[in-house]
């Protein structure tokens, strides 16, 4: 096995070889998501950037990338939300509470949202794609008087789907962001509002010249809010987006995730729109 | 109920008539009146005639179809700066949906038979008028077609 020394002089251990996590607990935050807190058996806490991601393993099934959804500045168990849609991440949230889990990373780039300070962040987001940008919103909102305007655009499938809804609430009414939620369709009933998620950015109040945008989501929705953002005069370069790929080292070796000359587990998986435009626009990537 | 002065100093702030000449917003605001609903109110009902189009100034209207199955099933709704209806341009005139006030809403009601009488007389406002409504039917057949796609449901999507 190979380590590496870092500047600290702490030993860091080969990153394609799993620690192991005690399962916590399960939450299911949805019909077909669910919230799992780990702890290291080694009692060492995981440090990590809001935005990035471990490949997470349940031992014997599989390996999959999931962006760790809880507080990068708080102590605590580590995060992750996943919404079970195949073969590994099923196994993962149906574990029992005390199963180990194998865990590396964490891997890839940040949002980065400390450079927005002074100005006003715009967050898109759509189905599961809330849980890689909680850890952001956490850190935005312990140091709310940094920021201008903080805005949530919100969409879920219906409202059953609609993830961290009593959170969401906590952070309008009290730590003071904005939040528009929409849904694709509703029941007779629902008093919230049904359409699409972009159809909230030309509506939602923040200045474009200092605005910083993340968004996270299914790639057709992150490229519709991309172009409404640029209609509405955001900086290609001030949009992140948060991307996607099929992943199998996670460091930048195996090329399962290259989009172009991008490794996604490396490069990214948050990139700006400014360099994803021209990517994101072509069927054979 | 407001007057026309009201509405022809509410309607250029509207995005739906904003950046509009001023003498067009004047002409049609012979055609307006204000209105009221409470929460649950109906606006109308599928089959009813349209003779309506509403444009929404606070509060929230829920489109709606009924189905005898499962209930209603609310697929579009429209906030304050939005718009609700254009078939008071498409003949037979019949609403082909269903819209309540899903909290207390004020609009500005437009008689569609009055509006169209003006584009009619005046072709250069029907020209006017029928970009507006374009870019709100775009608008919604762009986020439709987004949520036809099912992005957060199908899996693999
Ligand atoms: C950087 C990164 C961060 C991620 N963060 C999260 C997260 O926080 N929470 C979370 O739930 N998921 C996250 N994902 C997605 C997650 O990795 C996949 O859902 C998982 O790999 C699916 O593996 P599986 O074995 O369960 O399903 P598979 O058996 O591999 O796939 C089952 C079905 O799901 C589809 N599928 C596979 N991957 C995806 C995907 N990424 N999106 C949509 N459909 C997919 C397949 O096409 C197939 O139809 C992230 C992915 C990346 C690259
Ligand atoms: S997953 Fe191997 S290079 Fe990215």
């Amino acid at each position: 096995m190979t380590s590496t020394v870092s500047r600290s002089g702490a030993v860091a251990a080969d990153p394609m070889v799993p620690r192991t996590f005690t399962l916590l607990s399960t939450h299911a935050d949805t019909r077909d998501t669910f919230t799992l807190e780990l702890e290291p058996t080694d009692g060492v806490r995981l440090e990590f950037r809001a935005g990035q991601f471990t490949m997470l393993s349940a031992f014997g099934i599989g390996e999959v990338p999931i962006s760790i959804s809880g507080s990068p500045i708080e102590d605590g168990p580590l995060i992750h939300t996943i919404r079970s849609v195949g073969g590994v991440s099923n196994a993962i949230v149906t574990s029992a509470p005390g199963t180990q889990l194998g865990v590396r990373g964490p891997f890839g780039t940040s949002w980065d949202v400390t450079d927005a300070k002074g100005g006003d962040v715009v967050i898109i987001t759509g189905g599961i794609g809330l849980a890689p940008l909680r850890p952001a919103i956490l850190e935005l909102l312990a140091e709310r008087d940094q920021y201008n305007r903080v805005v949530l655009l919100y969409g879920a499938r219906t409202p059953e789907d609609i993830l961290f809804g009593d959170e969401m609430r906590k952070w309008a009414d009290r730590l003071g962001m904005t939040v528009e939620v929409t849904v694709d369709n509703g029941p007779h009933g629902w008093k919230g509002r049904v359409g699409f998620v972009t159809q909230l950015i030309s509506r939602a109040s923040f200045d474009p010249a200092q605005t910083i945008a993340l968004v996270c989501g299914p790639e057709v929705m992150m490229r519709a809010s991309a172009n409404e953002l640029r209609q509405r005069g955001v900086p290609a370069g001030k949009i992140r987006l948060s991307m996607e790929r099929n992943m199998k080292c996670g460091i930048g070796l195996c090329g399962h995730c290259q989009l172009r000359e991008h490794f996604i587990c490396a490069d990214g998986p948050i990139l700006t729109y400014e360099v994803l435009a021209p990517l994101m626009q072509k069927w054979e990537l | 109920m407001g007057t026309i002065t009201e509405i022809k100093d509410y309607m250029p702030e509207h995005p739906f008539f904003k950046g509009l000449d001023p003498d067009l917003i004047e002409f049609l605001a012979g055609c307006a009146r204000n209105v009221h609903f409470k929460e649950g109110e109906i606006l109308f009902r599928e089959g009813d005639k349209a003779d309506t189009f509403y444009v929404i100034r606070k509060g929230r209207v829920a489109i709606q179809v009924h189905n005898p199955a499962g209930g209603g099933m609310i697929f579009d709704t429209a906030d304050a700066g939005d718009v609700v209806g254009w078939t008071w341009l498409v003949p037979p005139y019949k609403w082909v949906f269903d819209a309540s006030a899903s909290e207390e809403t004020s609009a500005v009601a437009f008689d569609g038979e009055c509006l169209r009488g003006k584009c009619e007389a005046d072709p250069a406002v029907g020209y006017a008028l029928m970009n507006r409504v374009m870019l709100v039917m775009y608008d919604r057949l762009q986020a439709a077609r987004m949520r036809l796609l099912d992005l957060y449901g199908t899996v693999g999507s």
